[in-house]
Order: C-alpha cells, then sequence, then structure tokens
C-alpha cells in the first residue's frame, strides 16, 4: 500500500537535476577522524587540565566523545567535569568485559540536564580494572545518579566499588552463588 | 580517595539509616510493600515506619530480572528485536527504536525517509498507550475507579491503530534497524485522524473527573516534593525531571529521526510534587495527539518504508550510544560491536531504573499515606527496570 507508479508526477524535476545518490552513511572510523569543534574543545580543556598523559582520548564524534583515564585519579576527573564542564549526571553506568585483556571497562555515561549547549552531548568516562581484582573507586560522591547503576555494575560484574554505600544484592535473586552474570566466562546454559 | 570530593548523601537519608541503627526502639516497624501488592508491580520496597512516618525506604527490584542483556550477547542484531520488547510490552515501538538507531549507526543504514515517519507514527502511538495504561493504574491507586476504566477503554483507541499498523496489539516488533516492518494500511490515515479527534475530548473530561477531582488534589498537591536541584542531582528522567522545572526531552534536545520537523512543545511544570508528575504526561499525550497530527500531514505519500539489509547485518568494531525518549523518559541503548553479527555488549539505559532513586529520597519522611501517590507518580514500571 501506498505505493504510487513510478515516474508518474515528478519526472520534470528528475530531468533538471538527476536525483543524487544514495549516500550510504560512512563506517565509525570516517566519523572519528573528522572530530567536531565543539565536542574537541571541552575534551582539549580536560586534557590541558590533566596532561595528556592521564587522559587518553578514545574517540570525538558528533555529540559523543569518550575519554579513557586511570582509575587513581578518575574521582578528580569526574569533579573537574562536574563542576566546569556541566555534566551534571550520569546516565548509565555500564560493565565491559574483555577477558583477552584481563580487564573490565566500566564506562559512566554523563549527559547534563543543567546547560542547554550540551544537551544532546553524552560525555563517556571510561576506566578499567583487573578482572581478577576488581576495584574501582566509586564515583557516588561526585555523581549521586551513578549510585544505583553501580551496584548493579557490582553485582553483574562483580567490580567492587570503593567508598559505594551498599555493594550489594540488587537485581540478581538473594542466594546468587554463581559468578558475576555478564562476565564472559558466564554461561547461559544450552548456548 | 580525593580531599576534594564534598558528601552530597541528604540528610533525610543519614537521618533514616540511623535510625535504623538503633531499632532496639519499639516504636520501629519494617514493612515490605510488595511484591505481592496488588498495585506494587513485581516490585518491593522495604520501609521502616516510625508511627505514620516513614524514616527509612529500600527499593528491592528484580523479581523480574530476566537477563536482557546477557541474552543480546548470543543472538544477532536482527534476532534481538523480539526479546528486547518484552521489557516494556505496552511501549515496545520506543524500546525497539532507540536499539535500531543504534544497529543501524554501528551498520551505517540510512532509513527511508517514509519509514522515518511510520515508525515515529508507531513510537507516539505506543507513548500514549503507555500513558494510558500508567493513568490507569493511578487511578486505582488513589481509589478512583473511574478513572481506572476510562483510560483502559481509551486505550484501545491507540491498540485499535497500532493492530491494524502491525498486525498485533501489543509486542508488534514494528520498529526495526533500515525503517519500519511493512507500510501503513488502506484508510490508516483517516482512522488515525478519527481517534484523535475523539481522544482530545477525552482528555477534557478526564481533567474533570479526575484532576480538578479535589480528592485527587488533596492526595497529590504538595506531596512528595522533588526540588529541581535534586531531580538534576539524582539524574531522574521524563515527566519526572519535567515536573521538576526542567524543560527536557530527547526529542527536543537531539532530535531523532524527523523530530527536528516537527514543532511542538516541551510540556514540564515548576511545582515537582506528585500532581505535577501526574500532569505532566497528560500535558505530554495532548502534545502528542499534535505530534501525530503533523506527523501525518508531513509523511510522504509513497516510497519505500525500510532500507535493505544483509540477513545478518554487522558493522565494524566500535560503540555507539543512541538514546529516544519513551514513555518513561530517555531510554538509551550502548552498543559494544567486535565485528561479528552478535552484539559483544548490549546495555539498556532505561528511565525507570534511573527514577527508582528518587523512591527513596521522596519516601523518607513522608507518610505511609502518601506512599502510593509518590510511588506511582514516580512513572516506574518495574519490569523495565529489571529488563
Amino acid at each position: 500500500m501506498g505505493q504510487e507508479p513510478k515516474g508518474k508526477s515528478d519526472s520534470v524535476a528528475n530531468i533538471q537535476s538527476p536525483p543524487p545518490k544514495p549516500t550510504t552513511s560512512p563506517p565509525l572510523s570516517k566519523k572519528e577522524s573528522e572530530s567536531p569543534p565543539f565536542e574537541k574543545e571541552y575534551i582539549s580543556k580536560i586534557v590541558s587540565q590533566f596532561g595528556e598523559d592521564k587522559i587518553r582520548v578514545a574517540y570525538i564524534r558528533p555529540l559523543r566523545t569518550k575519554i579513557t583515564v586511570d582509575s587513581s585519579y578518575i574521582i578528580e576527573i569526574a569533579t573537574f567535569i562536574r563542576d566546569n564542564l556541566g555534566f551534571d549526571h550520569a546516565e548509565s553506568v555500564t560493565g565491559t568485559d574483555y577477558p583477552k585483556d584481563n580487564q573490565i571497562e566500566v564506562i559512566y555515561q554523563l549527559g547534563s540536564y543543567s546547560k542547554e549547549d550540551i544537551a544532546a552531548h553524552v560525555l563517556s568516562l571510561a576506566t578499567r580494572t583487573n578482572r581478577d581484582d576488581a576495584r574501582l573507586p566509586t564515583l557516588t560522591n561526585v555523581f549521586k545518579s551513578a549510585e544505583y547503576h553501580e551496584r548493579e555494575t557490582f553485582e553483574m560484574l562483580g567490580v567492587y566499588f570503593e567508598g559505594h554505600p551498599r555493594n550489594d544484592r540488587f537485581l540478581l535473586p538473594e542466594d546468587w552463588a554463581d559468578l558475576p552474570p555478564l562476565r564472559k566466562d558466564f554461561r547461559i546454559r544450552g548456548r | 580517595m580525593a580531599k576534594n570530593v564534598e558528601h552530597q548523601f541528604d540528610e533525610s537519608e543519614k537521618l533514616g539509616l540511623q535510625i535504623v541503627r538503633e531499632s532496639e526502639d519499639e516504636r520501629l516497624m519494617t514493612l515490605s510493600v510488595g511484591p505481592q501488592h496488588p498495585g506494587s508491580g513485581h516490585f518491593r520496597f522495604i520501609v521502616t515506619v516510625d508511627g505514620d512516618y516513614i524514616v527509612h525506604c529500600d527499593p528491592d527490584p528484580g523479581y523480574v530480572h530476566r537477563g536482557e542483556e546477557k541474552m543480546c550477547e548470543y543472538r544477532n542484531f536482527i534476532q534481538n528485536i523480539p526479546h528486547l520488547e518484552r521489557p516494556v510490552i505496552h511501549d515496545s515501538a520506543n524500546i525497539t527504536y532507540s536499539y535500531s538507531l543504534a544497529v543501524e549507526e554501528l551498520v551505517g543504514i540510512e532509513v527511508p525517509r517514509r519509514g522515518q515517519f511510520i515508525r515515529a507514527l508507531a513510537s507516539e502511538l505506543d507513548r500514549q498507550i503507555y500513558t494510558l495504561y500508567w493513568l490507569a493504574i493511578y487511578g486505582i491507586f488513589l481509589g478512583h475507579s473511574t478513572m481506572f476504566m476510562w483510560p483502559t477503554g481509551d486505550r484501545e483507541l491507540f491498540i485499535d491503530l497500532m493492530d491494524a499498523l502491525t498486525g498485533a496489539r501489543v509486542t508488534h516488533a514494528f520498529n526495526i534497524p533500515g525503517g519500519v516492518r511493512n507500510d501503513i494500511p488502506y484508510g490508516f490515515k483517516d482512522k488515525c485522524l478519527r481517534h484523535i479527534a475523539y481522544f482530545e475530548k477525552r482528555l477534557k473530561e478526564y481533567e474533570d473527573i479526575f484532576y480538578n477531582n479535589p480528592l485527587f488534589s488533596q492526595r497529590t498537591e504538595g506531596v512528595g516534593i522533588l526540588s529541581k536541584e535534586d531531580a538534576i542531582r539524582l539524574g531522574v528522567t521524563g515527566s519526572v525531571l519535567r515536573a521538576s522545572g526542567v524543560p527536557y526531552d530527547i526529542r527536543r534536545a537531539e532530535p531523532y529521526d524527523v523530530y527536528n520537523e516537527i514543532d511542538f512543545k516541551v510540556q514540564y511544570m515548576k511545582s515537582g510534587d506528585s500532581f505535577a508528575r501526574a500532569y505532566v504526561p497528560l500535558l505530554d499525550m495532548k502534545e502528542s495527539c499534535n505530534i501525530m497530527r503533523q506527523i501525518l500531514d508531513k509523511m510522504p505519500d509513497s516510497g519505500e518504508v525500510r532500507a535493505k539489509l544483509q540477513p545478518t547485518p554487522k558493522g565494524p568494531p566500535g560503540e555507539v550510544y543512541r538514546r529516544v525518549e519513551s514513555g518513561r523518559g530517555a531510554l538509551g541503548y550502548y552498543i559494544v560491536s567486535d565485528g561479528t553479527p552478535k552484539p559483544y555488549r548490549v546495555k539498556i539505559s532505561v528511565g525507570s531504573f534511573r527514577n527508582m532513586i528518587a523512591l527513596p529520597h521522596l519516601l523518607v519522611g513522608s507518610k505511609l499515606g502518601d506512599m502510593p501517590s509518590v510511588y506511582w507518580s514516580l512513572n516506574y514500571w518495574p519490569v523495565e527496570a529489571d529488563r
């Protein structure tokens, strides 16, 4: 339904200007190379504050940026981002297991409600920890909104957040005694 | 830990925790609200009361946790659609919408223009279905059984439309990577406009019987006030955020698909109480009718509705984070791909989970009798929060 026979009405326009080729959107790697100016500006603020050796810029895409930092100064950097750049809440906290590197990456997706010019932006603040003894300092005191997300990350990936009010069961059953389920070595039975 | 970090825990929470620690005092009583409570949904929160006042509240979700994120890692990008809409079956168009946006960005697909309009329409219809269901439950929570019946009945208007559009009343699997599953049927536009016109009349009646009802306003006005600063600090989203005076809507903040061509107002209120949290969804529904009319008006008459995809689409290694405005606020998908047809990691960041943190914040210090009006005003959907 809704289909009309082709070439019926808009043939005149077609002669004057040939229809543009359907542009396939560029792959991710190409987008990264462009680095939009506004995003670059606030990332460079962080880099200039803490030095290039502490901040590794993973990507700068339109509206999305990601920096990877060492866990020992993540609190200072998060506080700087909150106070100076205006990212005021954590939208989500995601842990990803990388058994090949023997590491777990924890990402804080930070957004802003109070500053209109960065309302569409999401700054991902990532850090990595050793898989065997996964411990990270909590960002609950910087972003209160991260509290339940961190608690979920604790039980799903076994990352202990030092200083978190409750590293405790949340979504899983109280008697859960298996591996943290979102680690890659936890397999769903039969698959 | 760094020294310059200020502690931002509330005084009330500290107080609550302290009292529980000294709970030898027989005055305190701990109650478990849910998961069998008819109103709580599949959700429990443990409240400690001192007489009539709540001194401590501890949410305990997880009764309907299904491991959606883990399941995603075992299926390819297309196979993931049907189970991803399970967490919120009334709003399944929105929960698959942001997934589709994320997969499209990852794989690099351009959606045809007509397809963009149709899936925006489907998501608006589902937003109405969800909000009406939520409103009906809110009515029965406050003992207003008419308000349970009316939205449940009027919900059928939109369910009929979705049925005609997709072939299923709920869980349509309609918004998919690349566009929508099928084109709109014959006569759908007129039917849609007719239903919207009828529904707008009904919205006025809702206001008369429910929102202007002194029983309702007494139970909600000035109850559970969430200040603007706290709303931002706790990172709540959706109608809860907008009721506290922050005009933030993903459709406006970060327009996706065709929303930058549509003229609409972000509805918000400043009082931040339960009444505002109940009234903002009504304003949203009104605005949504306006949006749907514009979508139907601006939709191209013909064209493709879906971009061709490979049987098992895959993108380059990388990660994407996309979000849409669902019935419960921002709904984001964070997808990590390792270059295979299956995602390496999928994180669903849902509005319900983010709004849960406001529950202990609001309940501590309020009366137990205010619990239903505060709890359900948070637009909390337990199944979605558990995933």
